[in-house]
C-alpha cells in the first residue's frame, strides 16, 4: 500500500502526536531503492535499445538527442513535483508553455533580441503561476479547478496571438544555443539548463526548510498550519515556482523548435504528471523526489527514441508505452514495499 | 479529431479551378448563335461584371492553423471582389452544436446560398441536408458531408493526390540510383488524409523498382512534434535519399531538426503550400526542393462556385450549363522551376 509515513526510524515522536515524524534518513534510504529500481528500468531500456539497434542506438549523437528531448519536459516536471509533494496538480502547465512560447515569439518580442525573448518567456511563465497560486492560495479553489482553468484561458489566448500561424524565430543568438556548435565537451546547452534545474530542485527540496515546509503541506496541511508554516503563501510560491519551470521550459522549446506555436507544450501535463508518478511522486502528496521524476522522464524519452528508432509505428507505440508505464509502476512497487 | 485535422493540410495552390473562369450563360439551351461549335465554346466568359444580386452565407471552423486562416482570408477577399455579393460569415468554432446553430442562423436569414466548411463533416450532414431541403444550395468545402444530398457541389484538395504527386517527384529525382532509400514524415495518424497521402505516396514508389521506403514516423502536424520526430528519424537512419513530410508547419520544426543534425545528404519534399516553404524552396540552399500543395485558395473558389449558383450559371471552359457537383483540386508539386508562379498562394 501507499502510506506516506515513514517508519520511526528514531524515536524523536514523543511528544506532540504530530503530523509526520521528521524522520529525513528514513525517506532518504527509501528513495534510494525505489531509485534504484528506476535506474534498473532504464538499464534494460538500454540493454533493449542496444541490442536492437547497437549502430544507432549506442552513439554519442543518440545520447545529446535523448537528452535533448528529455530537456523541455524534464524541466516542467521538476517544477510538477513540487506541486504533487505539495498535494496539489497542475494542469496548465501545458498551455502556459504554449503562452509563454508565443508571446515570446511575437515580432514585437523579436526585436529585443535574446533578452527579450527570454525574459518573456520567464515573465509570462512566473505570471501565471502567479494567478494560479493567488488562486488556490487565496481563494481557496481547488487546484485541479484553478489549473484547468488556466489551461483553457492560456490556450485561448495563444490561439489569439498567434491566430493559429507558426511564429518563426528570427533572432539569430536564439537559435544558435540549438545546434551542434553550441555544445561544450558535448553537452547540449539546453541538457545543461536541464540538468542546472534538477540539482537546483533537488537541494530546494531535500536541503531547505522551503522543501521541508512543502512535504509537511502535502502530508497534512492542517498539521502543518499547526506547526507555524504559513499553507497558503508555501502554495502561491509552489504554483510559482511550476510557472517558472514552464517559462524557463517554453524558452527551451523555442530554442529547440525554432518557432512558437498555438500547438506548443501538447499534453505537457500528462507527461509530467506521469514521470512524477513513475518517480515515485505520491498523487495524494507528501512524498516525492527530483531524482524520481527526472528517471521518469529519462525513461519515457528513452522508449520513445528506441520506439523510433525501429520504425515501431504510433498504434504500437501507443500500446507499448501504455505497457511499460505499468510494468514501470509494477516493479518500484515491489522494490518499494520490501525495504 | 478527423476534421479537426484536415485544415491542417495547409497550401495554397494553384487556383486550379477557380478563377477566372466563370462563364455565364448556360441558362438557356438556345444555340448562341448559328455557327457549329460545341455549345461550351459559345459561353461568353464569366467576367466580374455584375449580376444578379446574391447573398452567401459562410461558416467556418476555428481558424487555429495557418491554413484556416488562408481560407477565411481567401473567402473574404473574393467575396469584396464581387459587387454583387454580400457576404454573411459567422464566427468560426470547432464546436459541433455551436457551427449548427451559426448554419441554422444563416437559413433562417434566408441567405441564397450557403459556403459550409464543416469542423465535423459527418457531424454537420443534417443540417447540410436541412438547408437543401430549405431550397439553399450548399457547397460543401473540404471536409465532406456524409451523403450527396447534403450539398450541391463540393469542392475540396486531393489527399491521395499529394502523396502520388509527391511520390512520383521524388521517383523521378530518384531514378537511375540504385537501392534508393527514402522516409516518410506523416501527419497525425489517426487522421483518415494522413492514411490517403501516404497510400499514395506508396502506390507512386511503386513504379519505381529502385526506390525502397525504409522508415515512417507520424508527427501532429505542430512544429514541435516535427522537431521531435525528425531528430529521432535522422539519428535511425544514417543515410536515405529522400524524404516527404506531410506537412510544411511539422516541416518548420523537421528543418530545425535537419539543421541542428547538420545533415543536407538528401532532397526533402513537404505539403501544404506555407510562404515559409516556399521561401526556402526559391532560396535553394537547404534540403527543401519542392512541396505538393493542398490549397487554401479552394475558399475563393468556393465563392465562385456559389456566386455561379445564385446566379445560376455555370463554369466557363466546361460544356456543361450547370456547375459540376463535385470539384477535386490538383495537388501540384512546386519546386524551383515554378515557385514564381504560386509565391503569392503561399500562407504564414
Amino acid at each position: 500500500m501507499t502510506q506516506p509515513v515513514s517508519p520511526p526510524l528514531d524515536s524523536s515522536t514523543d511528544k506532540v502526536p504530530p503530523v509526520r515524524p521528521p524522520a529525513w534518513r528514513g525517506l532518504l534510504i527509501r528513495a534510494d531503492v525505489r531509485t534504484l529500481s528506476l535506474l534498473g528500468v532504464l538499464a534494460v531500456l538500454i540493454v533493449i535499445g542496444g541490442i536492437t539497434k547497437p549502430d544507432e542506438f549506442l552513439d554519442t549523437r543518440n545520447l545529446q538527442l535523448v537528452l535533448t528531448q528529455a530537456s523541455v519536459i524534464g524541466v516542467v516536471t521538476v517544477g510538477m513535483t513540487f506541486v504533487i509533494v505539495s498535494g496539489g496538480i497542475d494542469l496548465s502547465v501545458g498551455a502556459i508553455v504554449a503562452l509563454a512560447s508565443v508571446w515570446a515569439t511575437t515580432v514585437a518580442t523579436q526585436e529585443y533580441g535574446f533578452a527579450g525573448i527570454l525574459f518573456t518567456a520567464v515573465i509570462v511563465g512566473v505570471g501565471c503561476g502567479l494567478v494560479n497560486g493567488v488562486l488556490i492560495a487565496y481563494g481557496a479553489m481547488v487546484p485541479f479547478i484553478a489549473t484547468l482553468a488556466m489551461l483553457a484561458s492560456a490556450r485561448g489566448l495563444s490561439l489569439q496571438i498567434t491566430d493559429g500561424r507558426t511564429q518563426i524565430v528570427t533572432v539569430p543568438s536564439v537559435l544558435d544555443l540549438g545546434e551542434r556548435d553550441a555544445y561544450v565537451l558535448g553537452i547540449p546547452p539546453l541538457v545543461m539548463v536541464f540538468a542546472v534545474v534538477t540539482v537546483i530542485g533537488w537541494l530546494v527540496l531535500n536541503r531547505t526548510t522551503f522543501g521541508r515546509r512543502t512535504v509537511a503541506v502535502g502530508g497534512n496541511p492542517e498539521a502543518a498550519r499547526l506547526a507555524g508554516i504559513d499553507v497558503r503563501r508555501q502554495r502561491l510560491y509552489l504554483y510559482l515556482l511550476s510557472g517558472l519551470c514552464c517559462g524557463i521550459a517554453a524558452f527551451l522549446l523555442i530554442v529547440l523548435a525554432g518557432s512558437g506555436q498555438n500547438t506548443n507544450g501538447n499534453l505537457y501535463e500528462l507527461d509530467a504528471i506521469a514521470a512524477a508518478i513513475i518517480g515515485g511522486t505520491l498523487l495524494t502528496g507528501g512524498r516525492g523526489t527530483i531524482t524520481g521524476s527526472v528517471l521518469g522522464v529519462l525513461i519515457f524519452t528513452t522508449i520513445t527514441n528506441i520506439f523510433a528508432l525501429n520504425n515501431l509505428q504510433s498504434d504500437v507505440q501507443q500500446i507499448a508505452k501504455g505497457a511499460i508505464i505499468v510494468a514501470a509502476v509494477l516493479v518500484q512497487r515491489r522494490t518499494a514495499s520490501t525495504t | 479529431m478527423t476534421e479537426i485535422t484536415s485544415r491542417r493540410g495547409l497550401l495554397f495552390g494553384a487556383a486550379a479551378v477557380s478563377a477566372g473562369a466563370l462563364l455565364t450563360g448556360c441558362t438557356s439551351n438556345e444555340p448562341s448563335d448559328s455557327k457549329d461549335e460545341p455549345a461550351g465554346n459559345d459561353q461568353p466568359a464569366a467576367d466580374d461584371k455584375p449580376g444578379k444580386q446574391v447573398t452567401i452565407g459562410f461558416a467556418g471552423p476555428q481558424a487555429d492553423h495557418g491554413w484556416l486562416n488562408a481560407i477565411n482570408d481567401n473567402a473574404k477577399s473574393r467575396a469584396e471582389k464581387y459587387s454583387d455579393v454580400t457576404l454573411e460569415i459567422t464566427e468560426g468554432s470547432n464546436d459541433t452544436a455551436q457551427q449548427i446553430g451559426q448554419i441554422e442562423t444563416l437559413i433562417n436569414k434566408k441567405v441564397d446560398v450557403l459556403v459550409v466548411l464543416p469542423a465535423d463533416g459527418k457531424a454537420l450532414t443534417q443540417v447540410g441536408l436541412k438547408a437543401m431541403r430549405a431550397g439553399i444550395p450548399v457547397v460543401n468545402l473540404d471536409r465532406i458531408f456524409n451523403t450527396p444530398q447534403a450539398y450541391r457541389c463540393w469542392i475540396g484538395g486531393d489527399n491521395y493526390g499529394m502523396g502520388l504527386n509527391a511520390g512520383h517527384y521524388i521517383g523521378e529525382k530518384l531514378k537511375g540510383k540504385s537501392g534508393a532509400r527514402v522516409i516518410e514524415l506523416a501527419g497525425l495518424d489517426n487522421l483518415e488524409l494522413t492514411k490517403q497521402r501516404t497510400q499514395g505516396f506508396d502506390d507512386a514508389l511503386k513504379n519505381y523498382p529502385n526506390i525502397k521506403k525504409v522508415a515512417r514516423q507520424a508527427a501532429e502536424f505542430t512544429v514541435e512534434s516535427g522537431q521531435a520526430k525528425m531528430a529521432q528519424l535522422l539519428q535511425a537512419q544514417s543515410k536515405f535519399d529522400a524524404l516527404w513530410n506531410h506537412d510544411d508547419d511539422q516541416g518548420v520544426g523537421a528543418l530545425r531538426a535537419i539543421e541542428q543534425a547538420g545533415r543536407d545528404d538528401f532532397l526533402m519534399v513537404g505539403g501544404a503550400g506555407a510562404l515559409s516553404a516556399f521561401q526556402a524552396i526559391k532560396q535553394d540552399d537547404g534540403v527543401l526542393k519542392a512541396t505538393v500543395l493542398y490549397p487554401p485558395t479552394m475558399a475563393a473558389s468556393a465563392i465562385d462556385l456559389a456566386r455561379a449558383l445564385g446566379q445560376s450559371k455555370g463554369i466557363g471552359g466546361l460544356a456543361e450549363f450547370e456547375i459540376p457537383s463535385s470539384l477535386t483540386l490538383y495537388s501540384a508539386v512546386v519546386d524551383k522551376t515554378n515557385i514564381d508562379q504560386y509565391m503569392s498562394t503561399g500562407f504564414k
